[in-house]
């Protein structure tokens, strides 16, 4: 199941390492990763697929959103099915 | 796969423009509880509801959870109790009324339609006692709506129950001035709206289903930023495109609303419901469009665009469209019309003009106190005229505010807002109103 996660808040060192290492240990897929940054600003999003994952969705949710907190941003997890039905017919 | 872009617009529409699922309603039929005896009645009809709907609040919220979306309301629809307590030996209906409230908090929806009559051909004495307990059972209740359907385009409009809404509207307020707000009178009522305070659950549904409203005033608004000063083929485009994204996300909460509850899905209805919350307000798309404030000339021409627009979009994007399915213009509910009003810039004539070409007709209107029930009724009959010559559903919520007077404002609080008090046309209509009897059906509904 493909799920996505999208990271907000000023940029600095090692989100992308805390986010993707976190991942890992819960066994969760990378399957693709983008990232724009405006005025110290970051936007990451990532397509990731937890069908393997050891966390379910409400799990992971509150795994990411913790470790959003320890480094002051703030991750979100979305079933990647609402932006399918919106935009793919 | 998505695209970031895509990501980021979606996104933005939820966070930025009040992307909304309004509700999620089950409906609920009561027909199989039928009992002569009241409390066995009442007893029934609280299991039923409290089994079928047990985990609707729960899927709801997972729902909200799980797409990042929010899903406001989660309501139940129930067949209309003037039909479903008809064998009941009893004097009036509001140990139902109260049993309905508290099988709706035990489950905790946000509101419970369907104390409700069908009486556009006359009344049964079941109907009777239904009307007669409305002011009552509003009063003594949160979350349970009430309507009464008083004319269809197929049989014309029954003036007795008319004359007799008048009366129970202005009691209804003496009560408690929020019950009017739970309280909808309509011509040509659907069976499958999800949208208070008129939901209930028509006698051709099946048992129980899933019927969910979308919204999203505030995603069209923000939409239509972009295509300012282009002619009105790019406006209804982009009406259009935004509809039918906005109702693609109800489809997928419906469905999979439907498939965790175990229930069939019944409709979407893709209206557009604003909230008084700033950003998400239809009078901001007619000012969006280019008119000063609601009410402005052209204001009814933009809103039939508008409403136009939206269906031609939604209904690509469900299997099933119904409901209402338009855009609601109720007062207090939309930060500009309130604007509007207070300015002097929307009238109630000029709103009833607009509910010639919306979905739905007079809603959520604050009037004077001393309003007598005879206007009150001629208001209604106009309305309900609307509607059965056009063959589109009609409604009038009013509030007359005790001891009110233009100028005044009223606070509801919520998603039902806070209006002005707005002028209602001084001139008589008791001869008219009192002369009782039918207004046969209109020649265009000699269909067969």
């Amino acid at each position: 199941m493909n799920c996505i996660i999208t990271v907000l808040g000023k940029d600095k060192m090692g989100i992308i390492g805390k986010v993707c290492t976190l991942l890992s240990e819960k066994n969760v897929n990378i399957l693709d990763i983008s990232e724009t940054i405006i005025k110290d600003y970051l936007n990451m999003i990532m397509i990731v697929d937890i069908s393997n994952s050891a966390e379910n969705f409400h799990q992971l949710a509150k795994s990411l959103s913790e470790a959003g907190k320890e480094i002051d941003v703030e991750i979100r997890i979305q079933l990647e099915s609402i932006f399918d039905c919106m935009h793919r017919i | 796969m998505i695209s970031t872009g895509e990501i980021l617009e979606t996104n933005s529409m939820i966070q930025n423009a009040n992307l909304d699922v309004r509700t999620i309603t089950m409906g609920i039929s009561l027909l199989d509880c039928a009992d002569a005896d009241i409390d066995k009645f009442n007893e029934k009809i609280y299991n039923k509801i409290t089994t079928k709907a047990k985990d609707l609040v729960k899927v709801g919220k997972d729902l909200e959870f799980e797409l990042g979306i929010p899903i406001v309301n989660k309501r139940i629809s129930v067949t209309p109790i003037a039909i479903a307590a008809a064998g009941c030996d009893t004097k009036d209906y509001i140990s139902v009324a109260k049993t309905l409230d508290r099988a709706a908090k035990d489950v905790g929806v946000n509101f419970l339609g369907g104390f409700s009559a069908l009486v556009h051909k006359g009344c049964t004495p079941s109907d009777k006692k239904l009307i007669d307990s409305i002011p009552q059972a509003l009063a003594q209740t949160d979350l349970v709506c009430s309507s009464v359907n008083v004319g269809t385009s197929r049989n014309g409009i029954d003036m007795d129950v008319v004359k007799r809404m008048g009366q129970i509207i202005r009691e209804t307020s003496e009560s408690s001035v929020l019950g009017c707000a739970k309280l909808v009178v309509f011509c040509n009522a659907v069976e499958d709206n999800p949208f208070m305070a008129g939901a209930f659950h028509g006698v051709g549904e099946k048992d129980c289903v899933i019927n969910v409203g979308v919204s999203g005033p505030g995603v069209v608004k923000k939409a239509l930023e972009h295509v300012r000063g282009r002619d009105f083929e790019t406006l209804c485009e982009t009406i259009k495109k935004t509809a039918f994204k906005i109702t693609r996300v109800g489809q997928l909460v419906a469905q999979e609303a439907s498939r965790r509850l175990n229930v069939p899905f019944g409709i979407i209805d893709l209206s557009l419901a604003p909230t008084p919350a700033v950003g998400d307000s239809i009078a901001e798309i007619f000012q969006e469009m280019g008119l000063q404030e609601a009410g402005a000339p052209g204001t009814t021409a933009a809103l039939a665009m508008l409403n136009d627009n939206v269906k031609k979009g939604g209904v690509m994007a469900s299997s099933y469209v119904g409901g209402l399915s338009g855009a609601f213009i109720p007062v207090s509910e939309d930060s500009g019309m309130i604007e509007a009003a207070k300015m002097g810039a929307l009238t109630i004539e000029k709103l009833e003009a607009m509910t010639c070409v919306c979905s739905v007709g007079l809603d959520m209107i604050a009037i004077p106190g001393d309003t007598s029930s005879a206007t009150i009724s001629g208001i209604i009959a106009d309305e309900a005229a609307i509607g059965m010559i056009n063959s589109k559903t009609t409604a009038v919520r009013l509030i007359p505010v005790p001891g009110k007077s233009v100028g005044d404002f009223v606070e509801f609080g919520g998603l039902l807002g806070y209006a002005p008090i707005m002028p209602v046309n001084r001139f008589k209509c008791d001869n008219f109103i009192n002369r009782g009897g039918r207004i046969p059906a209109p020649i265009h509904s000699f269909k067969n």
